[in-house]
């Protein structure tokens, strides 16, 4: 009998019950008897010498058990950095309170923690923290300043430049036939998972265990970060995921307050729960994108770019959190996208300002990079006068030259393109648009008076990333199969996408397969959820460990328990790829941009569960409109931040968007996986920016006009006023 | 974002109500839909020390036509206006109006007077009530009064209700069939607050208009009228023309605002898009 | 006279079971659904009154539960969504038809989605694609790009039609 097929159906999901029926268990459901909630009381200025803080008033209100500033954790080291970690970053950490200084409006200058939620809040407002206000520094291309002057003199606020380059660059420019050089900037956005940050931790005195529950994206690694802050055995620390209402890289990082409730249930004995509010989480969790670009390239008179030069400025923020440099790395390092381009020099200024830390948002680096990579190759088209679709042509990495690699690295790997056929794909997509006609048809509305226009993003994704993953598959004696694994569910559905792989190999029913991710207790190592890394790295040691399994039922009668190990490692990541078509219709009386038609096309490799990458590139598109055209993160001149509530950052409702086409191929499977996998996470929202801008462009009739993201109504009345 | 304290109290009746309103003095605040107050106090920008529920008083549940006038009770919520409430240009102004109010479940509860005497300056019923000259009841203690809508709004959530008063109910007129309405907002999403909106009514005599009502909400402080572009359609026909001229008058005689979502110039330019849009809707 | 931190007694009738709670009058309907009654489905996104996580039905039409206080709600019908499913667990209509349009990733919204369109399909059964496409624009979902959700409610819609002997 020939096997039943699981990967690549679309199976309904395994998750859903529970969260159907309102049985899920988020942060804010959990409760322990005899808990404490914590509150943090945050810095209303954006820059300051904190003096003291006054406590008096809040320890006084009934109800409330302890008020901690500074100096009561004084003792707990500064969040550390997890990924790209380079020398020199160790001074701009983020302690867990602050100490000297306050750098960013929502910086936590104490905490409070009480009997009751209400009155935690009361006594917040009752603590009132002596800061004398600094001025603060709100933009990254403003010269560096320092980052804490009276204490840390000298430590500069561009806390690193990094450098990427490759090829000739004084050559090419020798030889070009003509520069073109453009400045673009996309705003402040953040990821905004519709559940707030939230945990609760209890200490066992019994065990002398203690355990997080509420953690989310990379349970392994911030268990082993609490257990070194509190000065704990790993083993003696665990922390659990329970349900997450959505990730988009922000949540779950190691954060102060995840700290704070471990050190707070240890020393009072008693569970402390924390549950974020909204107006706090745009405050006080990761923000991130606010890049600016100023790119030259020298090209040749087809177009060819022959050399790429980019200046990069990143504004991390009030100090470096756990990622480090990563979103400057990525920004630079994926830059040239799916072009040949053979020579190559970025340098990227990772500046603190006094906004609220930055870190990874869904396509971190790329959404920025690809807006200014495309918004370049679109002037080039430009410059020439020639279609930016033949331009894009004259300059993609042919099949031949697969795998391709770029001569730079990132996240500490080598950036080798594994497999693609960029062409392919770009066909594709015109076929399903029947673009001459769509062009034609756009040409005629103009005519007739309306604004609407066409415009393209290219880009290459990036997924999988390593070293490892491990998993752990077991049958019981009733047939029960489990799958233990070190990853992290952040609503992606992993369970189902990891079932229908152990079902593959084993051919068992999906329903007798349970998956385990997101928790430091049931397997002792798990790299989590991130860079849309699960479905490779994870999904290639469950099909492993399933098949060490088979091989061992294979001898065992039937009914044996048994339990194997897979591993899988890679060294390099995989590239997937695609392109983002919008079309727009402005509107000149309102100067509302309409998203009318927006397309996906996507090459995966090889799709586990196509429903769930069709729903991942939707919600990923969605998130890539508001970006392009709602969403940001304002401050005033004084640091203030201004849309600190879901009436100013504008997330799309369902009536700003339109239905999201998503054309998905499977034309360049993965070469470093044994499933030929490729990531689907952040497909939707990558290029949409590049898009929208250049639809944007068309219907103007002014190429280049759209310089910066999101292309709010204030923006485009601006450049409508300025042009006709 | 919990409210902080209050003591609550739920009257039965009008009467006590004003008591309690009496008694209270500056610390006491009603509720009724509370879908602007309860988000104020969650973020505890508003922090009233008492707060009396009007829900259970059930004489202010009501809307009805009397005569010429639509009276639309304290307790009508924003949903009831799905439906339009009376015949004629003024219902139908209404149901249209309600779908810019928030959003579907924020209707369900939120009240049309309770929107009025919030006063924000992007409110559709302030607007509607500018536009319409309508009649603000308030009662105390000390007796009822009726305040001209023009009088009533004072700036951005400051009216010319006195700590004590109520008010009981709102009435509008009911237009008759010569007139023609229309509405037009723009806001950044759906159901947001409106950036700019318009609200006009022309009462037509042979294709000519005898008289224009212009309001225009969301850019000033408070709703206005707007004179410069009602004496651009008075006695002139519908023509593009008189209504382009109205929108460019409203657009030149308002003073935006500036706020996150748009600056001056784009509100005015606003402006004049949303009453053009509007007067065509009214004249189509 | 009472104190502002002075508890009231309150009757909440809950998916049609009755909690007898005492709750400080800030207490929001949310928090009192959530804490008092163990009935932890019904979700806090933004505690005021935009993401609409919260929904659930009052007196049959949905409002958000973060803007209602609780010794409002005193005892008026109340239904969240744990009250959806029969009590043999058979999934609703639209719960179903959320699980096969895949109308749901990580879930946090669903609840508020969930109520929002029970109250609205239960009023209006035979609503057009328009007016239901305006009225789910109400609430904000992160994950979904919103599409599988209408398609859910469609098809949800259809079987609530058929199972209450409509169209």
């Amino acid at each position: 009998m020939a096997d039943r097929r699981y990967i690549g159906v679309s199976h309904k999901r395994l998750e859903d019950r529970a969260l159907l029926t309102g049985a899920g268990r988020f942060a804010a459901d959990l409760s322990a008897p005899a808990q404490l909630h914590m509150r943090v009381v945050r810095s209303p200025v954006a820059f300051g010498r904190l003096r003291g803080i006054d406590a008096a008033a809040a320890r006084r209100l009934p109800g409330v058990v302890v008020v901690w500033a500074f100096a009561d954790v004084a003792h707990i080291p500064p969040i550390q950095i997890r990924l790209t970690k380079i020398g020199g970053l160790e001074p701009y950490q983020q302690t867990v309170l602050a100490r000297d200084y306050v750098r960013y409006v929502g910086d936590p200058v104490a905490v409070v923690f009480a009997e009751d939620p209400y009155v935690a809040e009361d006594a917040a407002e009752l603590v009132v923290p002596d800061i004398e206000e600094l001025a603060p520094c709100i933009c990254a291309t403003d010269p560096p300043g320092e980052f804490m002057p009276a204490t840390l003199p000298g430590v500069s606020t561009e806390v690193a430049v990094v450098r990427k380059s490759y090829g000739d660059l004084a050559a090419a420019f020798a030889a070009a036939h003509r520069v073109v050089e453009l400045e673009v900037a996309v705003g402040r956005h953040t990821g905004v998972p519709l559940e707030t940050r939230g945990a609760l931790a209890e200490f066992d005195p019994a065990s002398g265990v203690l355990t997080m529950r509420g953690a989310a994206k990379v349970p392994h690694y911030n268990r082993g970060q609490v257990a070194r802050m509190l000065d704990m055995p790993d083993e003696m620390v665990h922390l659990i995921e329970g349900h997450v209402g959505g990730g988009f890289g922000v949540r779950g990082e190691l954060y102060p307050e995840d700290v704070l409730v471990c050190h707070a249930a240890l020393r009072l004995k008693r569970p402390v729960k924390w549950v974020e509010d909204r107006q706090e989480h745009l405050m006080a969790t990761n923000h991130s994108r606010d890049q600016c670009y100023r790119l030259r390239a020298a090209i040749d008179a087809r177009g060819f770019v022959l050399g790429l030069e980019a200046e990069i400025f990143s504004d991390q923020g009030g100090y470096v959190r756990t990622h480090g440099v990563t979103v400057p790395d990525l920004a630079a390092a994926m830059l040239p996208g799916p072009y040949v381009v053979p020579a190559y020099r970025a340098n990227v200024h990772v500046r603190l300002t006094n906004k609220t830390p930055a870190g990874t948002y869904r396509a971190p680096g790329r959404y920025e990079s690809t807006f200014a990579r495309e918004r370049l190759l679109d002037a080039i088209a430009h410059a020439l006068g020639r279609d930016p679709i033949e331009v894009r042509r004259t300059n993609l990495v042919p099949r031949e030259r697969m795998p391709f690699d770029r001569g730079i690295d990132t996240l500490g790997t080598r950036v080798v393109y594994d497999s693609g056929d960029y062409a392919l794909l770009l066909d594709k997509l015109l076929a399903h648009l029947d673009y001459e006609r769509l062009k034609a048809a756009l040409a005629a509305r103009r005519a007739a008076g309306e604004r609407v226009g066409l415009g393209l993003g290219y880009f290459v994704e990036k997924s999988g990333l390593g070293p490892a993953d491990k998993a752990v598959v077991s049958i019981d004696a009733a047939g029960t199969v489990e799958v233990v694994t070190g990853a992290a569910s952040i609503g992606q559905g992993i369970e189902t996408a990891m079932a229908q792989i152990c079902a593959e190999v084993l051919q068992v029913p999906l329903e007798r397969i349970r998956v385990v991710h997101g928790r430091t207790d049931r397997i002792d190592y798990g790299m989590g959820a991130f860079a849309s890394r699960v479905t490779v790295m994870t999904g290639c040691a469950v099909q492993a460990a399933a098949e060490a399994l088979r091989e061992k039922l294979r001898a065992a009668p039937s009914g044996t328990p048994a339990a194997a190990e897979g591993w899988f490692r890679a060294d390099h990541m995989t590239y997937p790829y695609g392109i983002h078509a919008a079309v727009v219709r402005l509107d000149p009386g309102t100067c509302a941009v309409h998203v009318e038609r927006f397309v996906v096309a996507y090459d995966i490799g090889r799709a586990v569960n196509p429903m769930l990458v069709e729903g991942q590139i939707v919600g990923g598109a969605v998130q890539g409109i508001g970006g392009a055209l709602f969403e940001e993160l304002v401050y005033d001149e004084n640091g203030q931040p201004l849309a600190t509530t879901f009436a100013d950052y504008l997330m799309p409702t369902l009536a700003e968007v339109p239905p999201i086409e998503a054309l998905v191929t499977e034309d360049a499977p993965a070469t470093q996986n044994p499933l030929g996998v490729k990531g689907a996470g952040e497909a939707g929202i990558n290029g949409a920016g590049a898009a929208i801008a250049a639809a944007v462009d068309d219907a103007l009739g002014r190429p280049g006009a759209v310089t910066r993201l999101p292309i709010t109504p204030v923006r485009l009345h601006r450049l409508l006023a300025a042009g006709g | 974002m919990k409210p902080a304290p209050f003591r609550y109290d739920a009257p039965a009746t009008l009467d006590e109500t004003l008591s309690l309103l009496a008694e209270a003095g500056e610390h006491g605040k009603l509720i009724a839909g509370g879908q602007s107050l309860v988000p104020m106090m969650n973020f505890r920008l508003a922090r009233p020390g008492r707060l009396f529920d009007l829900n259970g008083v059930a004489e202010l549940d009501f809307m009805r036509v009397e005569g010429a006038r639509l009276r639309i009770g304290a307790l009508t919520r924003h949903a009831a206006f799905h439906r339009p409430p009376c015949e004629g240009p003024t219902g139908a102004l209404l149901a249209e109006v309600v779908r810019h109010v928030a959003h579907y479940p924020i209707r369900q509860r939120g009240t049309f007077a309770g929107s009025i005497a919030h006063a924000d300056p992007a409110s559709e019923w302030c607007l509607v009530a500018a536009t319409l000259d309508a009649e603000i009841v308030a009662r105390s203690r000390a007796g009822e009064r009726v305040i001209a809508a023009r009088d009533f709004f004072v700036a951005s959530l400051a009216t010319a209700l006195r700590p004590d008063e109520l008010v009981t109910e709102v009435r509008l007129p009911v237009l008759g069939a010569r007139w023609r309405t229309g509405f037009c907002e723009f806001a950044r999403r759906a159901g947001d607050f409106a950036i700019a909106m318009s609200a006009v009514a022309l009462r037509l005599d042979a294709g000519i208009v005898r008289e224009a009502r212009v309001g225009v909400g969301g850019v000033e402080d408070r709703p206005s009228r707007q004179p410069a572009a009602e004496q651009a359609l008075a006695g002139r026909p519908v023509s593009p023309a008189a209504l382009a001229e109205a929108a460019d008058a409203a657009a030149r005689e308002v003073k935006p605002m500036t706020d996150l979502h748009a600056d001056a110039a784009y509100r005015r330019h606003l402006v004049r898009t949303t009453t053009r849009r509007a007067l065509e809707r009214a004249a189509a | 006279m009472s104190a502002p931190s002075d508890k009231h007694a309150v009757a909440l009738e809950v998916n049609g079971r009755e909690y007898r709670i005492a709750v400080e009058p800030r207490r929001t309907l949310a928090d009192a659904l959530r804490e008092d009654c163990g009935l932890t489905g019904t979700h806090l996104g933004c505690e005021h009154g935009v993401c609409g996580a919260c929904t659930v039905l009052v007196d049959g039409a949905p409002v958000r539960a973060c803007l209602m206080l609780a010794v409002q709600a005193h005892g008026r019908p109340i239904r969240t969504v744990e009250g959806l499913a029969g009590m043999d667990g058979a999934l609703h209509p639209l719960q179903a038809a959320f699980h096969e349009a895949h109308g749901l990733q990580c879930g946090f919204c669903t609840p508020g989605f969930l109520m929002l369109a029970v109250g609205v399909l239960e009023r209006e059964p035979d609503i057009g694609d328009a007016a239901l496409r305006e009225i789910l624009s109400s609430n904000l979902c992160r994950c979904t790009g919103y599409q599988n959700i209408v398609a859910a409610v469609r098809a949800g819609a259809a079987r609530m039609r058929r199972s209450t002997g409509h169209g």
